[in-house]
């Protein structure tokens, strides 16, 4: 795995980088459902035309598993409100049948300062995740480097899904 | 009641005839009956047989085409599924796959948990595929029109969906045997 992580130690990560960055962690099939944190990553994936759209997240997850038994190294981007869509296929699928899967999830309701649909995910999704054993890590500007490294070993390792949390502000996206 | 009851076939029936037109490729089979039914009539590395997971079974099958557009992946559908997950009829058509097809075995109701009806006698689901965009659509009752329209799309580009109306009569065929992670395992390596 290479690494190559531009900027200044706190700066905002740029899309571009952060496609790269999973696409030299050997991730090569892109699927999911927008969120407007995630618009700059899946902005790039289109331009890269790596990117297939699903049009529900137990769907890209499904469309995810496929493709892993298919030879490729798959990620799911989705707003949180879609782990709750997608819980089923997690567990009764991906744990079950040991088929790894990463997570893109952008953080909606964080500190409980965001639409009121998103309070309540916003302040589960950590014990969510830790009650079904689904291992998650929150990107910072600062521990970039290590929260991929950390991604790509526990995806290896474990063979389950792994979660990735993007807060609003840590990547770039579309409206700076 | 189904006007059609008198002509229909049993979904291991239908199933049986299919697979004798399969060789090697990829067969994605949904939760429930079909999957217990599939492992009992051919066990073949091919065969992914979930369990859990309802309504994904297309979705998975369509993550296997995209990532290997040279062979042809079919998968064994039900008519809860596929309502489950009638999104993805809208996700295949727009992708457009050539090498997909989606048999749907439609029984009218939830076989595994009590034959609870669905809404598939009132709902054409291959009316929705077509609608959708799927390129081949075909409804059938009877074994020799499955197998006519089967072996038809296995030369065709697709994606391709063929809806079987069969009755509710379910095989004599216990749990599959395979724990799931052999399965993800032995399916793997039999399409690489």
């Amino acid at each position: 795995m290479c690494l190559k992580m531009s900027g200044g130690k706190h700066s905002v990560i740029e899309s571009d980088v952060f496609v790269q960055t999973m696409q030299d962690m050997g991730v090569n099939f892109f699927t999911g459902v927008p969120d407007s944190i995630l618009g700059g990553i899946i902005a790039e994936l289109m331009n890269r035309r790596l990117y297939t759209p699903a049009v529900r997240e137990d769907e890209a997850v499904g469309m995810a598993a496929g493709a892993y038994m298919a030879g490729k190294t798959p990620a799911v981007l989705m707003q949180n409100s879609g782990l709750g869509t997608s819980l089923n296929a997690l567990i009764s699928l991906n744990m079950i049948y040991q088929q790894p899967c990463i997570l893109i999830v952008s953080w909606r309701g964080q500190g409980g300062k965001d639409a009121p649909e998103h309070l309540v995910m916003g302040e589960v999704m950590p014990q969510l995740l830790d009650t079904v054993k689904i291992p998650h890590r929150t990107l910072t500007e600062k521990t970039v480097i290590e929260d991929f490294r950390w991604v790509a070993e526990t995806f290896m390792k474990q063979r389950i899904p792994v979660a990735l949390f993007i807060t609003k502000g840590v990547v770039k996206g579309l409206h700076p | 009641m189904r006007p059609e009851q008198g002509t229909l076939i049993s979904r291991a029936q239908a199933m049986e005839a299919l697979l004798e037109l399969l060789t090697d490729q990829p067969v994605i089979i949904c939760n429930g009956f079909p999957s217990r039914e599939a492992h009992k009539i051919a066990d073949r590395p091919t065969h992914f047989y979930m369990i859990g997971s309802m309504g994904n079974a297309s979705a998975i099958a369509l993550g296997v085409a995209l990532a290997k557009p040279n062979k042809q992946v079919i998968t064994f559908d039900g008519d809860g599924n596929v309502l489950m997950g009638m999104g993805t009829l809208a996700t295949v058509a727009a992708l457009r796959p050539k090498n997909f097809i989606h048999v749907v075995f439609d029984n009218e109701v939830y076989g595994t948990t009590g034959n609870q009806p669905t809404i598939s006698n009132v709902v054409p689901l291959e009316k929705v595929a077509k609608s959708a965009g799927y390129v081949n659509v075909e409804r059938v009752l009877d074994r020799d029109d499955l197998v006519y329209e089967f072996k038809d799309m296995l030369k065709k580009d697709g994606p391709s969906l063929l809806l079987i109306k069969v009755n509710e009569f379910v095989e004599d065929a216990g749990r599959v045997l395979h724990d799931p992670p052999d399965i993800t395992r032995r399916f793997m390596k039999a399409i690489e």
